[in-house]
């Protein structure tokens, strides 16, 4: 019976982990997916992700507001990507080298100011889970087994979440979302019409990296509520590998966050236990599965045809 | 009826005059329009006519403001504009159909039309009232359409006419038609026809870029011929005819129809029996593929583009996989060859796409022409290249086949399409090829080439080579041919003798609606 009860518990915590570890893969690959799909591959996601978290926990740390810190995160991912913009897209770089080195930019900038400004990892109080109290007795996480899995997360992770179908609303409801798909795909045909391919990807590429931003912030003040050197730890690599395994489609991308998280959770509540698999091979797992899932040849098809070629006018 | 007089159906004003005024442009080196005048009115098709790099384009890019003129005006109704963007000449009722498509293929037809318009609840798409308007558009002109259908799954034919309500739906009273009939059957140019010929009973102003004489008879009010940036004239399309026309387009008299001397084939040299290739998504690209080519004769391929030609042709050179049959030159079996192998027994190749597989296009003329032979003497000795012999070889390709470069060592890219084809022609038929194997082998080139090209292709084939000609242009596969095969969808749809068939019997085979099979001189 106890051991029973102990199972269900464990699932219920890796169901929670996973859905609280989609957190920063969701917004950091939602907001590439944006980029993407207007033609621009930033690979700077990670770099980003750590300036946000930076900036984020700095901004909590000094004022106590974790809206403040929301702010600060989504302000420096935008700035991060106008620099990343004019780079690639005015000055037309190539964009994986670029891409890189806005990784490391952002990797070696967060760490120089987090020694000099902090020095130490310290803590802060972030975001709160939320369990949606109905009346001052009863709220949803009262539901049992759906409750602590679904109604124990903060607001970062709810809004992660709420992302996705309105990812979807922008790309196929709007104008918007139908000039950034134009850009990514055949941005002659967008500048033949009347469309600023140039102020499109500006807007995608500086949007999906506030995102990213608000990414790497949802770490240092709401999952983690620390700041430490390169605590993303390749996240935003992932991230990346998530827009591709996601088919470029906001559902796909949720999709693979999940899937990727899930396994992540597994892996963790694997070493918790003290289950007889070696933990490098647990810290695999996520990322061998990734590699899988990219290999997958038809993921080839929907890749939006201009990605990472940049565009002039008149040159065909 | 007076206030309605100088409005289109559609109910925008009609551009009654434009004119270009001495308009100049520069590009580093080039001189691409050199004062050029030219004019359109309501209700007029006016041709463009040009080689290329004559301007035409150049000229047609100021005009839809994605170039901008380094001197000269233009005028609509006598009144000077300023036409800075695309944007800008879509606000003044200019509009454009490019040569290559201008749509976006994962999106739909409705998407495609309402893309870069302002939506009456901005940011909100509103599909709804732009595929209303766009069946009203396609009934007022005959341009039936899907408003729901993905680009990706529309023919040709239909994409053209997307393209075409594009423009409409916002509102151009001109339309620029840069060369619209390329990769349509001739049925679909005479569907096509019938549409601009109303557009322009309805007033509209069209110009017409193309360099098919025949079109430009069949359809045009006015021509302007332009040479090497400069008007050489304008005329009247019922007082000129071809011949002046093309002198005035070259410079000098082009012949038109070259001699056929009639040759009695030899024996078989390329013969393929029920070849099969199987495509991506393991879709049959060709399907029971059997034809030969004898010693002497030009088999000419036709069919719209996409319907298994560059398979064909790449299956026979090995650069495809063969699915099931066999392909035999002189007798010797060689399904499955690699390349290298047809090259060394007498197979000669243009490819379809001469930047990307006829030539290296950042290396120089002298090692363009030993692409295949540099490891053979007397180009190499052992590891070491014959640099000399290469030089030698090179200078006479040049020289013998009237190829424009400024030297052996420039770079391929920086000559012109008609002498690059020259060059990957010279190269091929200096080989001492047993088979050629020819894929669209004048498409791009300008006419003065194209006549070299032609009349080098019939004295290879008086002394004996056999070879496949695969065109897109009908009037060359007839003029050249032998006999025609036609390819539908990966299938023969028939082998005919190209002096008996008429164009109108090749247009319903090229549509897949008609089979013949008029088996002659093979057997």
């Amino acid at each position: 019976m106890t051991q029973d009860l102990t199972l269900a518990a464990i699932i219920i915590g890796i169901l929670h982990s996973g859905i609280r570890l989609a957190t920063p893969y969701l917004y950091a690959s939602i907001g590439e997916m944006f980029a993407q799909r207007s033609g621009v591959l930033n690979l700077g996601v990670d770099g980003i992700m750590l300036m946000g978290a930076f900036f984020g926990f700095y901004s909590v740390y000094q004022t106590g507001n974790v809206w403040v810190g929301v702010l600060a995160a989504l302000v420096v991912g935008a700035l991060m990507g106008l620099l990343m913009s004019v780079v690639s897209i005015t000055l037309q770089a190539e964009q994986g080298i670029s891409g890189i080195g806005l990784y490391m930019f952002g990797l070696g900038l967060s760490s120089l100011l987090f020694k000099t400004v902090l020095g130490t990892v310290e803590g802060v109080q972030g975001f709160s889970e939320i369990k949606f109290q109905i009346t001052p007795t009863i709220s949803l996480y009262d539901i049992p087994i759906l409750g602590p899995i679904f109604f124990n997360h903060s607001v970062l992770t709810y809004g992660a979440f709420l992302l996705v179908p309105l990812a979807v609303f922008v790309l196929d409801k709007t104008t918007w979302g139908l000039k950034i798909k134009a850009a990514g795909q055949n941005p002659e045909a967008a500048d033949s019409l009347g469309v600023n391919v140039t102020v499109v990807r500006y807007v995608a590429v500086t949007l999906g990296a506030a995102l990213a931003g608000l990414a790497g912030a949802s770490l240092s003040i709401s999952l983690l509520n620390i700041f430490q050197e390169n605590m993303t730890n390749g996240m935003g690599f992932i991230a990346v590998a998530l827009v591709y395994f996601g088919s470029w489609r906001p559902y796909g991308v949720l999709a693979g966050a999940l899937l990727f998280s899930t396994v992540n959770a597994l892996q963790l509540w694997a070493q918790v236990l003290n289950l007889p698999i070696p933990s490098d091979v647990a810290v695999m797992l996520p990322y061998l599965l990734t590699i899988i899932a990219l290999a997958m040849p038809f993921r080839r098809a929907a890749q939006p045809a201009a990605l990472t070629r940049p565009f002039t006018r008149g040159e065909n | 009826m007076t206030t309605t007089e100088n409005l289109l159906p559609s109910g925008l004003p009609r551009i009654e005059h434009l004119e270009m005024r001495q308009i100049t442009k520069r590009f580093p080196g080039v001189l691409a329009n050199d004062h050029v005048d030219f004019d359109v009115r309501a209700g007029e098709i006016h041709a463009l006519l040009g080689e290329n790099g004559a301007g035409k384009s150049t000229l047609m890019k100021i005009l839809y403001g994605l170039y901008q003129p380094d001197e000269g005006d233009i005028y609509i109704n006598g009144e000077r504009v300023a036409i800075q963007s695309p944007t800008d000449a879509i606000r003044h009722g200019i509009g454009m159909i490019h040569q290559h498509f201008m749509l976006v293929e994962t999106v739909t037809v409705a998407e495609n039309v309402a893309l870069g318009l302002r939506a009456p609840h901005e940011p909100l798409l509103d599909l709804a009232t732009v595929s209303k308007r766009i069946v009203e558009l396609a009934d007022r002109y005959g341009l039936q359409v899907d408003p729901g259908a993905v680009i990706h799954d529309l023919a040709v034919g239909e994409r053209q006419r997307v393209e075409i309500i594009k423009a409409l739906y916002r509102g151009a009273a001109l339309l620029i038609l840069d060369e619209p009939t390329a990769v349509l059957t001739p049925q679909e140019v005479e569907d096509l026809f019938q549409i601009f010929r109303h557009m322009a009973e309805e007033g509209h102003a069209l110009i017409f870029i193309s360099h098919k004489m025949d079109e430009i008879f069949a359809l045009t009010d006015r021509v302007t011929v332009l040479r090497d940036g400069r008007v050489i004239g304008t005329k009247q399309t019922k007082e000129t005819n071809k011949r002046e026309l093309a002198r005035m387009m070259v410079g000098r008299e082009v012949l038109f129809t070259r001699e056929k001397k009639p040759i009695q084939p030899g024996e078989v040299r390329l013969k393929l029996e029920h070849v099969n290739v199987v495509g991506k998504n393991n879709l049959p690209v060709l399907k029971d593929i059997s034809f030969e080519v004898r010693s002497g004769e030009i088999l000419g391929v036709a069919g719209v583009s996409g319907n298994g030609q560059r398979p064909l042709a790449e299956s026979i050179v090995g650069l495809q996989h063969i699915a099931s049959g066999h392909v035999y030159i002189e007798g010797k079996e060689v399904t499955h060859f690699p390349p290298a192998e047809m090259y060394k027994i007498g197979l000669s190749y243009i490819p379809e796409e001469r930047m990307h597989d006829g030539v290296i296009k950042d290396f120089s003329v002298a090692d363009n022409a030993i692409l295949q032979d540099h490891e053979r003497p007397p180009f190499s000795r052992g590891i070491f290249l014959n640099f000399k012999a290469i030089e030698d070889h090179a200078r006479e390709l040049v020289r013998t086949f009237r190829i424009k470069t400024p030297g052996l060592k420039t770079p391929v890219k920086n000559l012109s399409g008609g002498n690059i084809q020259k060059l990957i022609l010279a190269r091929e038929l200096s080989r001492g090829p047993r088979v050629l194997i020819a894929a669209q082998p004048t498409r791009g080139v300008d006419i003065g080439a194209t006549e070299y090209i032609h009349a080098r292709l019939l004295e290879q084939r008086e002394q004996g080579l056999a070879t496949l000609l695969i065109s897109e242009d009908l009037d060359e596969v007839k003029a050249l041919s032998d006999r025609i095969m036609v390819l539908y969808r990966g299938e023969i749809m028939g082998i005919v003798e190209a002096e008996k068939v008429t164009i109108e019997e090749l247009g319903l085979m090229m549509a897949g609606e008609k089979r013949l099979t008029v088996e002659t001189s093979a057997s």
